[in-house]
């Protein structure tokens, strides 16, 4: 790790200015992504802003269907959740399968949807959940928000400071993990509510977490995980690595779903 | 045995530093004036080093030196070297390219050592290292074996056209061949055997401290056997003369057979202390030891096994390629030619074998031994082939191997090694019942029906352990004995220090030893201790590596506690007056048999230090060494079943259920024994369906260079295990024992792609993950995908 100047900021409007006195700053949550890659001299910001400190950004509340998610929540938080898993367990059982015990109580949900990892999970949840990303100074849509690997339509210096969605009617979410880093190599959540039937793909596609619309329309004539079988999904936008080639993630998207739909019931 | 005793459960002394964070490792280790080392690192496969400038990185904060490989041969420090000589079926010896601890000319795997970079503190050193400037002119890179043999491969070392290190025969080529034209029925298969890293949970370290005023110098380091190590880079590497080199392998956390070996690091950090005229540490991280750490296995075999009408084996032929990376490890030609095509007999009475054995170098990290070491490659081959005769010939695999057992002893094999003792039907017995075995149709037929692929597969391994006679290792090659030593020092109060050559990394000793100690003595564990691992407390000891520190190092203590036990009774039978003869020890006394007089240990210890009243003639003291050679190998054995079940729909494996029943002589400690079966298992399941080491094949780059990408077991990709013990006790040790730490890994392998082939009726390569099943169940079945 390089030398780099640590600040904690105790709140969102403290955090914004001080992340942008610094030209090569950033915003530090559970630091899962960025603490390690700064071990590894990949990352070498000048300052870190510590978010871990900004009560507004913490917690989770539900009203009704209506879910806020603070950017701050752990996964741990959000996995164990009460008063979330009687609205949507699915994102429950999501935030559950992240990484390792370590990781879930150190590793935040603003953090995952600002990093955008291809092989993520939250980003699946987002974006099937037709959820809101709410930062310092907007509402950004999810379909709007997510911009292929590692790439988000947040602005520099923007910041996320909670995730809202109305809860669905139903939800599941299915993920393969990979064998070596259990992220995703492929994961999909679907979802049934207000905006409809909406399947979001994690893991698997060469230009980040994408909505797989032929299931949407097949769930949509019918909600069933046997519906999903006569789909077919297309190889040709899935990734390629050592662990998976796009014909086997294609596969496991159908599979995944299939499973997701399931446990969605 | 007594609570503390042969055959306890006793609970692992060393635990409680473990367990509480209290362990002290060579990076724990803090000397006055510390600084640290960062080493400059090939970035290409294979490259010419044309030029090597170290000023900026020199004028960098904190930077006391930067040293490069020039500088280190002038200093006369000598290359590293392999300490086995093989010679090729043509009678010329292995042909060794120079590795040097810093690359001078060219740099042969990414990851090879150029420069090392001393500073105040670690972040400064990899600061300055950052700015060095290496011009290097890249060369072709050859990875795999079998390109690196082809015409107009990259040529890695001047001193072996075309890569070929030694082309070497064991057995009777015309015998066999005759079998297998002669015989009824042949199986033919081709066998990979994928290359690991080591991965244990300490990563190597090396401290050197130079003391000038003495002119002596001492290493702290990640060693298996520490006096090895002194004795190696003193005799070959030119550091100092063993006198004047003290190694220290203090708390070591885990090896599996990658800290056996004397790596650059350890050497220029010596050397590089002298120079800078300050102590210097320096400790791999995560990557570093996936870049630099010995590979282990990467064997690729073509085989043929020939049957008689009656299903007999009467012939095996073995031709096997062994990638050896760019470097000879130390140990490295030993692993492909003694420790795995000896055991090609198996538990099988097979009348003539042949193996051919060609090594080569590629452009990748050495490899060399890992937990097994060319006895896992052995039992891969032969029960992969069994397993698909048995298929071929359309019997039970259970059937194919009990016609074939051997069952007098003692066996002398076609292949050097002649087993003592064994019982390989009671093993396959016990674990097949364990297993159900029979009852596995219904359990098949019962996932059938939730749309599982069930499967069901055996191994029947058999390995060399208690590594070994030394006359007979000599006369094969080997640069060094392979005996132990021991010696027992019985303090003034009654208390006992064993000093032992054996090392600790995680097996256990300060326990099991210590047990032997207390049931022989029957004093209290408690007062028994264990002191290893540094050669200015203990005498020359050859460390632990192949299942050895039981059977010869815990016999070296019997031998030294056989000497104690006897001046003991000759002093108790001096001060009670008795006949040495009559002198028996029972729970801490020694009392004259049949009457009521009694000497308390500890007061025959004190006698034979105030020595007021030794019997005539006696030296005062107690403390005895012995050296053990053993006469020969161990040979546990044993049967391992796996049955799995198969995802169609992603390829996953789960393991339903695993069963090991292991023969491994007598018992010290049955827990610590299950432990290491357990550890030895998780190992093989790894191998068995998620590890590979993988390189681009261009590039020569290293792709599973963490744990994103090299995937290890976790605890939710074991299953519970059933063990089980069959006991045929060692006839060629005292205590009896075989050795028990490598069998886990050695027989699991094959147990699982048996049952993992048994489950979709294809042959497929390890590691079996749920990408390669899938695939090989698509083209088996293309229309039976996720519907």
């Amino acid at each position: 790790m390089y030398d780099t100047n640590y600040h904690r900021a105790s709140s969102v409007e403290e955090a914004v200015k001080l992340r942008s006195s610094q030209d090569e700053a950033r915003y530090l949550s559970g630091g899962m992504t960025l603490i390690a890659t700064m071990k590894q001299r990949l990352a070498a910001p000048s300052d870190l802003v510590d978010l871990r400190h900004v009560a507004s950004m913490k917690g989770i509340s539900v009203e009704g269907r209506k879910v806020r998610i603070g950017a701050g929540t752990t996964h741990a938080e959000v996995a164990s959740s009460s008063a979330l898993k009687s609205v949507c367990p699915a994102i429950c059982h999501l935030a559950g399968m992240i990484g390792d015990p370590h990781v879930r109580h150190m590793g935040t949900i603003g953090g995952s949807v600002a990093n955008n990892d291809p092989a993520a999970d939250y980003p699946s949840a987002v974006l099937a959940l037709n959820a809101t990303v709410v930062t310092d100074r907007r509402e950004i849509v999810a379909d709007d928000y997510f911009q292929g690997m590692f790439d988000t339509a947040l602005e520099e210096g923007e910041l996320i400071t909670a995730i809202t969605f109305e809860a669905p009617e139903k939800a599941g979410y299915a993920k393969f993990p990979n064998p070596a880093s259990r992220y995703a190599l492929t994961g999909v959540f679907v979802a049934k509510g207000a905006s409809g039937v909406r399947v979001a793909v994690t893991g698997a596609g060469s230009n980040g977490v994408f909505r797989a619309t032929d299931i949407e329309i097949a769930l949509s004539a019918s909600w069933s995980s046997d519906f999903v079988a006569s789909v077919a999904v297309d190889a040709g936008q899935l990734m390629e690595d050592m662990h998976a080639t796009p014909e086997y993630r294609a596969n496991l998207v159908k599979v995944m779903a299939k499973r997701a739909v399931a446990m969605a019931g | 045995m007594g609570m503390e005793g042969i055959g306890a459960r006793v609970a692992r002394k060393e635990d409680k530093r473990f367990l509480t964070g209290k362990g002290r490792y060579t990076d724990d280790m803090v000397v006055p004036g510390m600084k640290y080392a960062y080493f400059v690192r090939s970035p290409h496969a294979h490259a010419k080093i044309t030029g090597i400038n170290v000023s900026a990185a020199k004028a960098m904060p904190g930077v006391i030196d930067v040293l490069d490989g020039k500088q280190l041969q002038a200093d006369g420090i000598g290359n590293l070297i392999c300490g086995w000589m093989i010679h090729s079926k043509d009678g010329s010896p292995m042909k060794m390219g120079a590795w040097r601890p810093l690359a001078v000319d060219t740099v042969r795997y990414v990851g090879d050592a150029v420069a090392i970079v001393v500073a105040n503190s670690v972040a400064e050193a990899r600061d300055a290292a950052e700015v060095v400037t290496v011009d290097y002119e890249e060369l072709p890179a050859v990875i795999t074996s079998v390109a690196a043999l082809e015409a107009g491969a990259p040529q890695i070392h001047p001193e072996a056209p075309g890569n070929l290190i030694f082309d070497w025969q064991i057995g009777d080529g015309a015998a066999t061949d005759k079998a297998i034209a002669e015989a009824a029925h042949v199986t033919e298969i081709e066998i990979l055997n994928n290359r690991l890293s080591p991965n244990p949970m300490e990563p190597r370290a090396a401290l050197g401290v130079y003391d000038e005023a003495e002119d002596h110098y001492t290493c702290y380091t990640t060693s298996q056997n520490p006096h090895v190590a002194r004795l190696v880079m003193s005799a070959f590497y030119n550091v100092a003369p063993e006198n004047k080199l003290r190694v220290i392998a203090p708390d070591v956390g885990g090896g599996f057979g990658s800290k056996i070996y004397i790596y650059p690091e350890e050497i220029v950090c010596l050397w590089a202390s002298k120079k800078t005229g300050v102590p210097v540490k320096w400790t791999s991280d995560r990557t570093e030891a996936f870049l630099t750490d010995a590979h282990g296995r990467d064997h690729v075999s073509k085989v043929k096994m020939a049957f008689d009408k009656d299903h007999r084996i009467i012939g095996l032929k073995v031709d096997t390629i062994a990638n050896l990376g760019a470097y000879m490890s130390l140990f490295s030609s030993a692993v492909p030619t003694y420790l795995y095509a000896t055991l090609l007999s198996g538990q099988y009475a097979i009348p003539a074998i042949h193996a051919n054995v060609r090594t080569v170098y590629t452009n990748t990290v050495p490899v060399d031994a890992y937990r097994g070491a060319g006895r896992p490659e052995a039992t891969y081959l032969l029960e992969r082939t069994m397993e698909v005769a048995a298929r071929e010939l359309g019997v039970s695999p259970a059937e194919l191997r009990r016609k074939n057992f051997i069952r007098s002893f003692p066996y002398q094999t076609p292949v050097i090694m002649n087993y003592d003792a064994g019982d390989y039907e009671a093993s396959l017995s016990a674990a097949m019942s364990a297993a159900d075995w029979d009852g596995f149709a219904a359990r098949r037929a019962e996932a059938e029906g939730r749309g599982k692929k069930r499967g069901i597969g055996m191994s029947c391994y058999i390995e060399a352990c208690g590594i070994a006679p030394s006359q007979a290792v000599g006369s094969l090659g080997a640069g060094v004995g392979l005996w132990e030593s021991a010696e027992v020092r019985v303090n003034a109060v009654g208390t006992i220090e064993v000093l032992t050559g054996s090392h600790s990394h995680g097996q256990g000793h300060e326990t099991t030893f210590a047990q032997l100690v207390a049931d022989r003595l029957g004093v209290p564990l408690a007062s028994v201790n264990i002191v290893h691992g540094d050669t200015d407390k203990v005498q020359m000891g050859m460390g632990t590596y192949g299942s050895r520190s039981g059977a010869v190092g815990m016999s070296a203590i019997v031998k030294a506690l056989d000497k104690v036990e006897m001046k003991a009774k000759k002093i108790a039978a001096h001060l009670m007056e008795a006949d040495e003869s009559d002198i028996v020890i029972e729970n801490g006394a020694l009392k004259v048999a049949g009457t009521d007089k009694t000497l308390p240990w500890f007061q025959m210890a004190l006698a034979a230090y105030t020595a007021h009243n030794l019997p005539a003639g006696m030296e005062p003291g107690l403390k005895e060494t012995a050296f053990y050679d053993p006469s020969n190998f161990t040979f546990p054995a044993g049967c391992y079943i796996a049955e799995v079940e198969i995802d169609p729909d992603t390829g996953k494996t789960e393991i339903i259920q695993f069963v090991a029943a292991d023969d491994f002589g007598n018992i010290i400690n049955p827990m610590i024994v299950e432990g290491q079966v357990h550890g030895g298992l998780a190992q093989g399941i790894g191998q068995a369906l998620l590890e590979e080491v993988r390189y681009d094949e261009t590039s020569g780059q290293l792709l599973t260079a963490s744990y994103m990408d090299y995937a290890m077991p976790r605890a939710d990709d074991l299953p519970s295990f059933k063990l089980s013990h069959q006991n045929t006790p060692c006839p060629s040790n005292p205590l009896g024992i075989k050795g028990c730490g490598e069998a886990g890994a050695i027989g699991s392998p094959p147990a699982l792609i048996n049952a993992i082939t048994d489950a979709i009726g294809v042959e497929i390569t390890m590691p079996a993950t749920p990408l390669k099943v899938w695939q090989a169940l698509q083209a088996a079945q293309p229309r039976m995908a996720a519907e």
